[in-house]
């Protein structure tokens, strides 16, 4: 019952992070540094990409029939899949569209894809768990058994079907982004709501409702703010997701309508090309595999940084979720 | 004679930068710093002192536990001949378990919950006596006996989960007792447990020093603990030695000036050091918001009957207040004691209206407030405050201080930030804080500066009834007679009521006129504190004033007889 | 225990009865018209007609939904004018592609896909794992931060560019295996064996990653724990203590991962199979999607589903039975 409790600064989780101390604990990471200058790169790139295509005078839609060698089914010509100071990147085998182009503008589709996604889990995902922490008994089970069954939920599988009922001419990038948002919320809903029952335990919480403030006061002045470090270092963990996820919708030809270029896409038709055209494998999964692994890397440190003490347990979540009662 | 069992020599323990080593918490500083002393073989020397004091990073170097983790440590230590500095791994390994024992305090995050009890402890013997696995277990089941766990071939075969937390303690008694060690070192053995509880273990320790005529290198914060069960105290500050000797020198005729305040700061059971406070304070007009009838001091405020609490329902149905009736009267003190489980945290909450009762009547000021809705209940929740056990957990880490303080202004429309600035200045000097750490946050204050904290926030309500729950039990016990005297303090300045919830009978009996004792959800007895100390009636009380650690040895030695007789009995 | 069981299925019997109505209300509402699909490109309006008859589409949609149950539970009969089709329970209803019945099309698919999830499953049990574990036994040194990056590394690669990898090199360049193709394992046990191993080790490996971290993750937090220092404190050696007391922590998550995934994976793993070109439910889903296929798409989705919340249960009490300390309730 009594403890020694010492004189420690708090050792809590829900200890303020101080914001500089944070962004200091993640600049002392190399891995996280070059991970955010790749990122950088990529984002300023895809947002400059009609500009740099224009500086190498392509576009991604043009077929380049003299560039590949219809005796050879279309093989571009050419060394390293026909790079060349006009196609700087090489061209797509049987069609020769210009590769850095294509690549450049399938950037702009995982990202916008990827970032929208992840802000509808996140807010979808905070509505829910907000609701479910702060509801009666009722609505907590109601939304807590809806939210087991998201996360159980096969993404791809759903994602795959609801594809095929939606009417074709919806803009593909936006039914993307519904979709994994839509699908793609559970996650988020249980941090959220696991935090808010751990907050609405705690006594500065008791002792704001004794201070006189309403339901609606404590939870935007006490419960909302301490939210927020948890709820960034999961997004950061859902956007390599997303990527890989639209990645894999487009993969298996789901994804964005062609002429759209798109890296999954790619990777997918590469899939009969990568015996007499390595580059067309190579380029769209090396930049697909840095993009995640930047991400994911720039997510752990954001999380190390924020939570120190957290650090493992985010992704790995079985344990301590599943965990019912330990007696 | 024989060589000494433990010869430190100018031990020194650092935890280089941030590092938090053992429970000593020096912030990347030295936790112990040059301490020198010696265990003559089956002698029992305690290490007492305050959180920080380096006492647990004492504990840990005997058996070597530093090596390896960062920490600096010089200065020799030897374990019964063995320098544990320059040790062989393989030779260290001989020693933890086999020569000095230790016993952790917290028995239930010391044990594997994975494995049966008996097979940890058969375990640990196989380490040191390559005995077979069926003679291990034999021996687990024989030491698991000795501590007193009742059927212990089949307990022996129980988790750590299915065992409550003084026979969890026993458990590991029972495995430092496996391999017959020279030394049992216990850091803070019984700080988890219920003052009950902690008698028994106590005296089994008693007990198995005199049968096995082992040495005691015992770790505790509390000096009544050490009074019980060693011939000699160190008293510990800052990683230094204070004072040392034979335990009824130092306790009785302290030489130094830290110890005397120390000792001083201790609640005691037994004498109130001054006669309390005249049964009515001086009358202090408290303003009172609406047109009710505002009760004078010594009437009844706070009247509840017939209070019923329950936690879950069907078969997880839990208890927790089962028909309480008691009454808090203006300007005086009710002390609510209990041990862990008795329902008194549940009993405070419900009486600040935190918590709906299941059934029952809870009457503020003539006024029925028990069923009312939190709408309804605004008026009257500024009128009754609380001060919470946690120092940590009860501001949010996210606001400054004064913004916490202010809070209850805010949220009663006060929009003047030139008169709020002004209040919660005056409040925060009121609990003898600066009022210039208006904009200071949590994390920069101490246990005890934050308690001040969570008294101001609850003064700056204007209250009539405040209801402490445990407010000193996570703070030192020098802080603890600080923050119990600044609430003594202002209930005799400000005529408050006060709901003072605590464990520890010694601090109840400081603060309290009157006193309820609870156990599982009932009070067993109530009534003037000097009654229900002087002559209880309960058995229960009687039971948990006997198991009170007494300061003075000699009086410790009557007690434990008088437990024997008491168990006999 | 009992009550446990009884009461997570039927939740589970809830969720999937929740799960069918979305789904089917989705798909049967969707603006492509079921009647002109099933019909196919060049009917004309009065065969479409008698086709939305023949269906039930011209029923209202609880009506259909109510229909598609009771098909499911206890069969149903489709006329199609001239004859009676008898669909036995479990009826999810005729492929508009070949007209085969959804559920015999889905057994037909799911010995590949077994194939697939199992062996793939050995594989993260052992390297996904050993890694993990030895990782945290050689923690703080050169094997653990180079076991790390290549944990990291694959988690940030997708399925698909593993399995292209592994096609190219393995199969295009060194020529150590043929390209696969699906042999049943009741054709010819040796050829189906060599045919999966490629889609084994891609996904095996794929999983993996994720294993070894959660087995390292487990297994430092569980070293992190105070009974560690207990039996540190006895004189119990490093070996033993991570072996025997601090893997032990990570145990309960595997298992209860692997059951999940591995009712993940019996719904379909999607993209190893397309890559592979191996039939399974996985490939049937896409195909289905293809073309429309809703009947197909619905009773694959549902299959899946059903998996998934199997699995859910099963996970639930494997970890429970692993740790022991957990009630369930």
């Amino acid at each position: 019952m009594s403890t020694t409790t010492l004189d420690l600064p708090a050792a809590d989780a829900h200890r303020a992070p101080a914001a500089g101390g944070a962004l200091r604990r993640l600049a002392a990471r190399p891995a996280a540094l070059i991970s955010a200058g790749v990122l950088a790169l990529l984002v300023v790139a895809a947002l400059a990409a009609p500009l740099l295509t224009a500086l190498e005078g392509q576009d991604p839609h043009t077929y380049h029939d003299s560039l590949v060698d219809s005796a050879r089914g279309g093989v571009p010509i050419g060394s390293f899949g026909g790079v060349s100071a006009d196609h700087w990147l090489g061209v797509e085998p049987g069609t020769g569209r210009d590769l850095f182009a294509r690549l450049l503008y399938g950037a702009r589709i995982s990202l916008l894809v990827a970032v929208g996604a992840t802000a509808v889990q996140v807010a979808i995902g905070v509505a829910v768990g907000l609701a479910a922490g702060l509801g009666n008994r009722f609505v907590d089970s109601l939304l807590s058994r809806v939210t087991d069954v998201m996360v159980s939920l096969p993404m791809l599988v759903l994602g795959i079907a609801l594809t095929a009922v939606v009417h074709p001419d919806f803009p593909r990038p936006l039914l993307l982004i519904l979709i994994i948002g839509a699908l793609g919320w559970g996650g988020t809903a249980r941090i959220v709501r696991a935090q808010t029952l751990s907050l609405k335990r705690l006594d500065f919480v008791a002792a704001a409702r004794l201070g006189g403030n309403g339901p609606w006061r404590v939870a935007r002045r006490e419960l909302l703010p301490s939210l927020a470090a948890p709820v960034i270092t999961y997004a950061a963990i859902l956007l390599p997701v997303n990527i890989v996820v639209e990645a894999s919708l487009s993969f298996v030809g789901v994804g964005v309508k062609p002429p759209t270029p798109s890296w999954g896409q790619m990777l997918s038709n590469a899939q009969t090309w990568f015996r007499a055209d390595p580059m067309y494998v190579l380029l769209p999964a090396g930049l697909l595999f840095v993009t995640v692994l930047a991400f994911t890397v720039l997510g752990d440190a954001v999380r190390t940084a924020l939570d120190p003490r957290e650090a493992s347990r985010l992704r790995i979540g079985t344990r301590k979720e599943r965990r019912k009662t330990s007696s | 004679m024989t060589t000494p069992l433990v010869e430190v020599e100018n031990l020194v323990v650092e935890f280089p930068g941030g590092g938090s080593g053992g429970g000593g918490g020096g912030r990347g500083a030295r936790a112990v710093d040059g301490l020198s002393f010696t265990l003559p073989q089956g002698r029992a020397l305690g290490l007492v002192g305050e959180s920080g004091s380096g006492k647990s990073t004492v504990a840990g170097a005997l058996l070597g536990l530093h090596r390896g983790t960062g920490a600096l440590t010089s200065g020799s230590v030897r374990v019964g001949g063995t320098d544990v500095a320059e040790a062989s791994p393989a030779a260290l390994r001989e020693l933890r378990g086999g020569v000095a024992a230790m016993v952790f305090q917290d028995p239930l995050s010391s044990l594997d919950p994975y494995y049966a009890i008996g097979d940890q402890i058969a375990e640990v013997y196989r380490v040191h006596t390559r005995a077979s696995r069926r003679a291990a277990r034999a021996r687990a089941v024989e030491v698991l006996e000795r501590v007193g766990i009742p059927d212990a071939p089949r307990r022996s075969r129980s988790r750590p989960h299915e065992f409550s937390g003084g026979m969890r303690q026993r458990a590991l008694i029972a495995m430092a007792l496996a391999c017959e060690p020279r030394l049992l070192i216990a850091d803070e053995p019984t700080t988890a447990l219920d003052v009950t509880v902690q008698a028994q273990i106590l005296d089994l320790l008693h007990g198995l020093r005199e049968e096995t005529g082992m040495g005691l290198l015992l770790v505790t914060h509390d000096v009544g603990v050490a009074a019980e069960s060693v011939d000699e105290v160190l008293v510990m500050k800052e990683g230094r030695e204070v004072e040392r000797g034979p335990v009824g020198e130092v306790l009785t005729a302290p030489r130094q000036p830290y110890t005397r305040a120390l000792l001083a700061a201790v609640p005691r059971i037994t004498a109130v050091p001054s006669p309390a406070p005249a049964p009515v304070p001086a009358p202090v007009p408290v303003p009172v918001p609406g047109a009710r009838e505002s009760s004078g001091p010594g009437d009844a405020l706070l009247e509840v009957s017939g209070l019923r609490r329950e936690f879950g329902r069907g078969k997880g149905r839990v208890v927790a207040l089962d028909g309480v009736d008691l009454t808090v009267h203006a300007g005086t003190t009710l002390g609510v004691v209990g041990e862990s489980g008795s329902g008194k945290t549940t009993l405070g909450r419900v009486l600040v209206r935190l918590l709906d009762p299941t059934a029952g009547q809870v009457r503020y000021d003539g006024t029925e407030i028990g069923g009312l809705s939190e709408k309804a209940l605004r008026p009257y929740r500024r009128e009754l405050q609380m001060v919470f056990q946690d120092p940590v957990a009860s501001l949010n880490p996210r606001r400054s201080v004064g913004e916490s303080i202010a809070d209850p202004l805010r949220a009663a429309g006060v929009r003047d930030e030139e008169l709020i600035r002004r209040r919660v200045q005056e409040s925060l000097e009121r609990v003898g804080l600066d009022p210039d750490r208006y904009a200071a946050y949590p994390h920069e204050f101490s246990g005890g500066q934050r308690q001040r904290v969570g008294i101001a926030r609850a003064l700056i309500a204007e209250p009539r009834l405040i209801v402490c729950d445990e407010p000193v039990s996570a703070l030192d016990v020098t802080t603890q007679a600080q923050v119990t005297g600044l609430l003594r303090e202002l209930q005799r300045e400000l005529g408050l009521a006060l709901v003072f919830i605590a464990h520890d009978l010694a601090v109840v009996r400081q603060i309290s006129d009157r006193v309820a004792v609870m156990r599982h959800g009932r009070i067993v007895e109530q009534g003037p504190v000097d009654e229900v100390y002087g002559a209880p009636r309960d058995p229960y009380t009687r039971e948990l004033l006997a198991a009170v650690p007494a300061l003075d040895p000699a009086l410790a030695r009557a007690r434990r007889s008088a437990r024997g007789e008491l168990a006999a009995a | 225990m009992t009550r446990f069981v009884v009461k997570r299925l039927g939740g589970a019997v809830f969720v999937l009865l929740v799960l069918s109505a979305l789904v089917y209300g989705l798909f049967y509402l969707a603006p492509s018209d079921p009647a002109r699909l099933a019909c196919g490109e060049r009917c004309s309006p009065a065969q479409i007609a008698q086709v939305r008859e023949q269906l039930g589409l011209d029923e209202s949609v609880l009506t259909q939904y109510a229909q598609f149950l009771q098909g499911v539970f206890t069969g149903r009969d489709y006329s199609t004018g001239v004859s009676t089709l008898r669909c036995d329970a479990p009826c999810l209803g005729f492929s508009y592609q070949s007209d085969q019945q959804v559920t015999e099309l889905i057994l037909d698919r799911l010995p590949a896909t077994a194939s697939l999830a199992l062996g793939a499953m050995v594989i993260w049990l052992t390297v996904g794992v050993g890694t993990g574990a030895l990782s945290a036994l050689r923690r703080g040194g050169l094997t653990e931060r180079a076991l790390t990056v290549a944990t990291l590394a694959a988690t940030g690669t997708p399925v698909f560019i593993l399995g292209l990898l592994m096609l190219m090199v393995v199969c295009a360049y060194l020529q150590w295996l043929p390209f696969p193709t699906y042999v049943p394992l009741g054709e010819d046990p040796e050829q189906w064996a060599w045919n999966m191993l490629l889609p084994w080790l891609t996904l095996g490996f794929f999983e993996s990653a994720k294993y070894a971290r959660l087995t390292r993750a487990s297994t430092l937090e569980t070293l992190a724990e105070d009974h560690i220092r207990t039996f540190r404190a006895y004189g119990v050696g490093e070996r033993a203590i991570v072996g025997r007391h601090a893997l032990r922590g990570a145990v309960p998550p595997v298992i209860a991962l692997s059951a999940l995934d591995l009712g993940t994976m019996f719904g379909g793993a999607v993209l190893t199979e397309s890559l592979f070109g191996i039939p399974g439910l996985g490939k049937t889903l896409i195909d289905g999607v293809r073309v429309i296929d809703l009947p197909v798409v619905v009773g694959v989705v549902l299959v899946i589903g059903a998996a998934v919340v199997l699995a859910n249960v099963v996970a639930d009490l494997l970890y429970a039975a692993a740790d022991r300390r957990v009630v369930l309730s």
